[in-house]
């Protein structure tokens, strides 16, 4: 894309989140600066859509969670959602919309109040859909697509908000190794081409060790690490955390490969 | 060199509205056609640009009288019902994710039907001209307490399906109790309820023009936050807009529509369900097509119904509601199978 995408930095202190008074994550505190990448990683029911939810704004939430210096709370819905895009674990995929019908909804904050699209919307979706390869795609129903096709399509959706922030929620949910290698790839290359800061909750710990420059571990909602990949990601502690026999190799690029040891 | 604008979008083009806006115009003037008495179809449109240009008519004084008094009301009334009725259940759909949602779902006939049995069992001397305005109090207070007893049980769309599942037993149960007890008036309740678009001139249609106009205008402007709401309420809030406020105005705009459709036609059905799919497997699935092209769709389905309703069995009418099924369904199925279904 042409257009520059605006840096914003994501920062949390003492940030707790739940559904309806019920707690899930507790006191969590991290620093997400510009344009970097954060994975949070964490057993099941860790809490990692909880927290990636009360970054978004979309659960209720304590403590302190500002977007580029500013309180999220003091935001309005539309000014969060230009600043905020968020893609879910399972993304709804209304069964009868093309792909460009799919990625012009990510325009949806950048609207006036009749919700008419513009010109200049419908040239940002065209250039997303290039960017993300989707051009051959455009007037497919979204029924049709791949897995692949279908993840790289709610990015389109989630980057077509042109926000600073993209929250993605197991991104390469589904995907086969080579289909989520391509799409982490695409993302890393979103982050450095854009600048936009992205926070993911990831399940493959030996792709958590190459993209992002943080991982934050969860455990049971509490922060039970968080730093570089290489310092979070050691055998010890992810045998503890994911009560899992598994070994932490080092691999050719020198990032860490975590390989499971089946048990006797 | 211009930007590259996005292609493969379900949007209104200029050939959907000028296409629609023949078709509706084709079907009322046809419409208007049949009757007890020929009109030559060159004569009526002749009086109709005579009218429009101020010429000279070509029609009788009686022939006028027959045309402008008695026919075109009811058509334009039929393509107002027809158009109200289709447009809510498109929305229905869209607000409920449900492709049976139909603009009865909330409890908006139940409402009536009760109303309107015990005003006549309870005032038996209310003139007929009041059971609209029992209709359409009883249509709006039907939905209001699916409503009520939804948001009690909780903010989400399954809590005020059940609501409406739940009132509209209820009322049905009540009414068809009263009905029980007083058997003489069945004829009189069911022959509103069951509905038509018998008229007596203009009046009926004025007095639900101005409730039509102002929802339409709210359905077809919010269409494209149908869309949205599709992603369910965590993606559409992270896209900045506020699902509940959303579901409530266009679901408040909705029933408004359908109970002043009941007021003045009793219960159709099919129209509400059957066109919005129509229109979705013609035309794509986006609401910002779906909702505007079905209030058109709406309207020139239930004239064309209206027509075989009244010259099928003529001298005698058939009630609207069985043609709208026996024509709308073989139909329907035809459309399905040619396109297999492909956008709906």
């Amino acid at each position: 894309m042409t257009r520059p995408l605006v840096t914003t930095a994501l920062c949390l202190r003492g940030v707790g989140a739940g559904y309806r008074g019920r707690p899930v994550v507790h006191d969590v505190t991290v620093q997400v600066p510009g344009g970097s990448w954060l994975a949070v990683l964490g057993p099941n029911g860790s809490g990692k859509s909880t927290l990636l939810k009360s970054m978004a704004g979309l659960v209720d939430s304590t403590g302190e969670l500002l977007v580029h210096g500013r309180p999220v709370s003091t935001m309005g819905n539309r000014e969060r959602a230009r600043a905020i895009g968020y893609a879910p674990q399972i993304p709804a995929l209304p069964d009868g919309l093309t792909v460009t019908d799919y990625v012009l909804l990510g325009r949806t904050p950048h609207l006036g109040p009749l919700g008419r699209e513009g010109p200049s919307d419908l040239s940002l979706v065209a250039e997303v859909l290039t960017r993300l390869d989707l051009s051959n795609l455009a007037g497919r129903p979204l029924r049709t697509l791949s897995g692949g096709e279908r993840q790289r399509t709610v990015l389109a959706r989630v980057l077509a908000q042109q926000a600073g922030v993209l929250l993605l929620d197991e991104p390469t949910t589904g995907l086969d190794i080579g289909h989520a290698q391509a799409l982490l790839e695409l993302v890393d290359g979103l982050r450095t081409t854009e600048g936009v800061t992205v926070v993911t909750t990831l399940h493959d710990l030996t792709l958590a060790a190459q993209y992002p420059d943080q991982v934050l571990l969860l455990d049971a909602g509490e922060v039970a690490a968080v730093g570089s990949p290489s310092h979070v990601l050691t055998a010890e502690r992810l045998a503890r955390h994911y009560a899992a026999n598994l070994t932490v190799l080092t691999g050719p690029d020198g990032h860490p490969v975590v390989a499971p040891v089946r048990g006797h | 060199m211009p930007a590259a604008m996005a292609t493969g979008t379900t949007r209104l083009s200029r050939w959907h509205v000028l296409g629609a806006a023949l078709v509706l115009a084709g079907v009322l003037v046809s419409a208007a056609l049949f009757g007890a008495i020929d009109l030559d179809w060159h004569r009526v449109i002749a009086e109709v640009v005579a009218q429009l240009t101020g010429g000279v008519s070509p029609l009788t004084e009686q022939e006028s009288a027959i045309l402008w008094q008695l026919r075109m009301p009811r058509v334009v009334l039929g393509g107002l019902v027809g158009a109200a009725l289709a447009c809510s259940g498109a929305t229905f759909q869209g607000v409920f994710r449900n492709p049976l949602a139909d603009p009865y779902l909330l409890g908006a006939a139940a409402g009536a039907g009760m109303v309107v049995t015990g005003m006549v069992v309870l005032a038996p001397h209310t003139p007929a001209s009041f059971l609209p305005v029992a209709a359409f109090t009883g249509s709006i207070g039907g939905v209001g307490l699916t409503w009520t007893l939804g948001r009690s049980a909780g903010s989400g769309t399954a809590h005020l399906l059940l609501a409406g599942v739940a009132v509209a037993s209820f009322l049905t149960a009540v009414q068809t109790f009263v009905q029980q007890l007083n058997t003489d008036t069945l004829q009189r309740v069911y022959g509103f309820i069951l509905g038509g678009l018998a008229t007596t001139g203009w009046n009926q249609v004025l007095a639900v023009l101005p409730y039509l106009v102002v929802t339409s205008i709210v359905l077809c402007a919010c269409a494209g936050l149908l869309d949205v709401l599709a992603l369910g309420d965590e993606e559409a809030t992270s896209l900045g807009i506020r699902p509940g406020l959303v579901r409530a105005l266009v679901l408040g705009a909705a029933s408004l529509a359908t109970a002043a459709a009941v007021s003045v036609s009793g219960l159709i059905g099919f129209v509400g369900i059957v066109v919005p799919h129509l229109i979705r497997l013609l035309f794509g699935a986006s609401y910002r097509v779906v909702v505007p092209l079905s209030l058109v769709g709406g309207a020139v389905f239930l004239m064309v119904a209206d027509v075989v309703a009244r010259t099928a069995l003529a001298p005698a009418e058939l009630p609207i509601g069985v043609v709208t099924a026996f024509s709308g369904a073989p139909f329907f199925i035809l459309v399905l199978r040619a396109t297999g279904g492909r956008r709906s």
